[in-house]
């Protein structure tokens, strides 16, 4: 076995580990209870699966063409770069929107602090209303 | 023998989609369904590497770049639209 062919060796292993960590990720996107978890599903091991494999393939193209592929670096650092970014995005419009959390989640900070002044007024109006009625 | 593991490594990521494509079709809340397409092109993006090696082509990857700068765009309108009703805020003239 030549080097060139030890490296395409190291290469394709990359990419078949890649393959695999795609396949959790998925089962932790169907399995977990709630948005938030599967955001973290999805967003951490599935970036991590993409990375493994285009760095992979980067290293079989350069091993095996001898070509420095500079568009394949480009992507892996925006893949990089935007994942962790549109998951938090997302999970953020996700608590925005009230979509409740699974149960059994531990003690919730958030809420008192985005809506706590919603239920305040929403509580406030009640009683005047049950003040009026009587 | 290289060429078997890559096309393992191709089906296991076609057997990934189809797990995603679970959560997007039953997916709860629209939330779900915006994180399991992002996830979807995502995994298109290493799928186009792994055949761009099977072809000994490097034609095909612009198309990861594109891909990816698409999957992006798409998500943060989605988490816009999500969170506020609109995507394009425009000045209110009252």
């Amino acid at each position: 076995m030549s080097v060139s062919e030890v490296v395409e060796w190291v290469g394709v292993i990359l990419i078949l580990l890649g393959a695999i960590f795609s396949v959790i990720s998925a089962i932790g996107l169907v399995r977990l209870p709630d948005v938030y978890t599967r955001a973290h599903a999805a967003s951490k091991s599935s970036t991590l699966a993409v990375l493994v494999c285009l760095i992979g393939t980067f290293i079989h193209i350069w091993s095996h063409d001898g070509y420095v592929s500079v568009r394949l670096i480009l992507g892996i650092i925006f893949v990089f770069i935007t994942a962790p970014v549109s998951a938090h995005l997302i999970c953020r419009a996700a608590y925005r929107s009230r979509v409740p959390l699974a149960e059994g989640s531990g003690e919730d900070e958030l809420k008192a602090v985005l809506f706590g002044s919603e239920n305040v007024v929403v509580a406030t109006e009640d009683i005047l209303e049950h003040d009026r009625n009587n | 023998m290289k060429e078997i593991i890559l096309f393992i490594a191709l089906a296991l990521f076609m057997v990934a989609i189809f797990l995603i494509l679970y959560r997007v079709i039953v997916g709860p809340s629209m939330p779900d369904r915006a994180i399991a397409l992002d996830t979807i092109g995502v995994n298109f993006i290493s799928a186009i590497a792994i055949v761009s090696i099977l072809l000994t082509t490097t034609a095909f990857l612009e198309a990861i770049l594109i891909l990816g700068i698409l999957a992006f765009i798409g998500t943060i309108a989605f988490s816009k639209y999500i969170e506020r009703g609109d995507i394009i805020e425009r000045k209110r003239s009252s």
